[in-house]
């Protein structure tokens, strides 16, 4: 592994110099110099370089022929026969995927009493259902999963594998990962395949503020999680064709595991959980108290929405952490999303900012969300949400 | 009981730019902190290690990151914050790793230290993949737990764990040793006392290349990833839009037209 400036083509632009986030390039007599004690080999310059004057050498190979491998994977991540909703969206990626590869989508699905599921998931243009049913595997384990897919995907060769960036999905894609040593990229917005025939991934980073295009070159399959809310669900098959639904044999020699499941705690509450919503009516310091957080369930229940919070309202208790959207809550991408007496700080930006539509209510003019507000309200929200919930119910002629 | 904490050095703020006219970072005074998901799980094992002491049992957290030379500001505050030890991993070999490569480092450097359980926080706020931890537990055939906000028993042998999930929480039994990721909710991380402080700044750090955990070079860095960044880019910018101000119930009006001509309701 080396990287080198190419003599002839350097220009000493110093592009390079402003771009390399270790400090590690000097520019001397029109000539840069990479200093290798800083380096850490990713790759900013070389995709800054104009003149094409940096180049990083791998000196690596793919250490199996990659060809035997083909074939998209969906995982269909459900939870007791509920499918996932996240995973209808990654049937239309995958189907896109499977199409520019000539090759055929499949979802898998792993669990118990799957016929519901299988029957659903039956109706949505994929060419297989790969079905691997057990008691065993009722609810997701983290080491049955694993050795599970693990086993699959070394059986069955599949080129890419995707699966919601849920919970779930997010730690046991990173284990499976780990088993094949191929490469994962998490919480992908956007999947295509390039001219290369690679999958190329892009995901943001740095809460949001920058977007990076990843490729897996060497070792199958390539694998990512993606964001819910960013593709569109798929429509249901238009020309009848039904996936041929493969029940997969079980191994009990993959069951062993370390770990039980021994209680369910359900979070009862009107309001859905906030990944899954179409709108979130969101709280911040604005909402003062928390007794003031019943207008805006109010609100949500009103538009069938969510209710979210800043990380101000959680940490003064007014609501449940697992309501917090932004840097250190939850990334949430609702078609709309109504933040009421939130100053919009970055770390709040970094969980919301990617929602279709932001609208803000606040008193502040100055308040920064209003920056990234499609449509912004200078005012009250303690007034204006209750007048807001009382109007759409006139609205709706429910007359209360 | 032997602890172990991951913990990743990240910038002190994600307003990461890039200059639209040069396509470069903008980097320019950006100072760097501990993950804040990892303050929690610093906490959570200082919290089991004091609880184990009460109980006069033994318990010592040695504290873990991969990364340059200035890693070593990460590692003291961790020990201003309770951890006993701490370990930089840092090689030339090292650079560039993806999280395939991250995790496999930090097993290796586990494995040295031999952990009953090892804590990380559920993300870093940098490259947000949650995907390090999962992976080191199976590097090292631990058992493991994600998002977990609530600890609720800790035997020899066994931990009891609340976990958040989805539609609520999940409460997982596991069996040690065990790498669990951390959730904000799990607790409230206290500020280093002046003792601390003192600690943390005699300590001394113990640095171990890639050969003294026994890393081959191809399994680690750059080398080791499968997964390469081909582009950066600047995602598209948001602008504010319409702003309206007026009394309440004008504006209230104003967006309930609004949601309608969005066929909200």
């Amino acid at each position: 592994m080396s990287i080198r400036v190419i003599n002839e083509k350097c220009t000493g632009c110093t592009l390079c110099t402003r771009a390399c986030p270790q400090g590690a390039i000097e520019v001397n007599d029109k000539l840069a110099t990479i200093d290798l004690d800083k380096c850490t080999f990713c790759g900013s310059c070389v995709s800054t370089c104009r003149f094409r004057a940096i180049t990083i050498e791998i000196e690596k190979q793919a250490k199996e022929d990659l060809s035997q491998y083909s074939g998209v994977w969906v995982f269909g991540e459900q939870w007791k026969g509920e499918l996932s909703p996240v995973v209808l969206e990654l049937i239309t990626a995958g189907r896109q995927l499977a199409d520019a590869r000539k090759s055929e989508l499949a979802v898998v699905v792993l669990g118990d009493k799957l016929d519901n599921v299988a029957q659903l998931l039956s109706e949505y243009p994929i060419d297989k259902v790969l079905v691997y049913e057990s008691p065993e595997l009722e609810c997701y384990d983290a080491e049955k999963y694993t050795r599970v897919l693990t086993d699959l995907c070394r059986e069955l060769k599949p080129e890419i594998v995707l699966a919601g960036a849920t919970t779930v999905g997010r730690s046991f894609l990173a284990r499976v990962a780990v088993q094949l040593y191929t490469g994962l990229t998490a919480d992908c917005t956007g999947l295509a395949i390039g001219e290369d025939g690679l999958l190329h991934q892009t995901r943001p980073a740095f809460g949001g503020n920058i977007m990076a295009e990843i490729v897996c070159p060497y070792t199958r399959p390539q694998m990512a999680t993606v964001r819910h809310k960013v593709i569109p669900t798929s429509p249901k098959s238009s020309n009848g064709s039904k996936p041929e639904i493969v029940k997969i044999e079980p191994k009990s020699k993959l069951f062993g595991s370390r770990s039980e499941i021994l209680e369910f705690i359900k979070l009862v509450e009107d309001t859905v959980n906030i990944v899954d919503a179409d709108i979130i009516v969101s709280g911040g310091r604005g909402i003062q108290a928390p007794e003031n957080f019943a207008m805006l369930e109010e609100l949500a229940k009103a538009l069938g929405g969510a209710v979210g919070s800043s990380r101000a309202a959680v940490d003064a208790g007014w609501i449940p952490y697992s309501h917090q959207v932004g840097q250190t809550g939850k990334t949430v991408c609702p078609k709309i999303y109504i933040a009421c007496g939130i100053s919009g700080a970055v770390q709040h930006l970094a969980g919301m900012s990617s929602s279709d539509t932001i609208i803000a209510i606040n008193k502040d003019p100055n308040a920064p969300i209003f920056q990234v507000a499609d449509f912004g309200f200078v005012g009250d929200c303690l007034e204006i949400v209750p007048m807001l919930t009382k109007k759409i119910a006139a609205m709706r002629g429910t007359g209360n | 009981m032997k602890i172990a904490v991951c913990i990743k050095q990240v910038p002190q703020t994600t307003e990461v730019k890039i200059n639209p006219e040069t396509n470069t970072l903008v980097r320019e005074g950006v100072e760097s902190q501990v993950n804040p998901f990892d303050m929690y799980a610093l906490e959570e094992a200082v919290r089991v290690k004091e609880r184990l002491l009460e109980k006069g049992e033994e318990a010592t957290v040695t504290v873990i990151t991969m990364g340059p030379p200035q890693a070593d500001a990460a590692l003291r505050e961790a020990i201003s914050l309770g951890a006993d030890e701490a370990v930089l991993l840092c090689d030339r070999a090292f650079a560039g790793a993806d999280t395939w490569a991250t995790s496999f480092a930090l097993a290796k450097g586990l494995t040295k230290i031999e952990p009953d359980l090892v804590f990380c926080g559920m993300q870093a706020i940098d490259g947000d993949t949650g995907q390090v931890g999962p992976g080191t537990a199976v590097h090292l055939d631990y058992a493991q737990a994600a998002y977990v906000a609530k600890i609720e028993t800790i035997e020899k042998k066994k931990i009891v764990v609340k976990r958040l999930i989805e539609n609520g929480y999940e409460v997982v039994s596991l069996r040690l040793p065990a790498v669990l990721t951390v959730v904000k909710e799990i607790n409230e991380p206290r500020t280093p006392s002046l003792r601390g402080k003192m600690n943390a700044k005699k300590a001394e750090i113990t640095v171990w290349k890639a050969a003294d955990i026994d890393a081959p070079a191809d399994k680690v860095g750059l080398l080791g990833s499968p997964t390469q960044v081909i582009k950066i880019f600047s995602p598209p910018h948001r602008e504010g839009g319409e702003r309206w101000t007026g009394e309440s119930p004008e504006l209230a009006d104003k967006l309930a037209g609004l949601l309608k001509e969005m066929e909200i309701i």
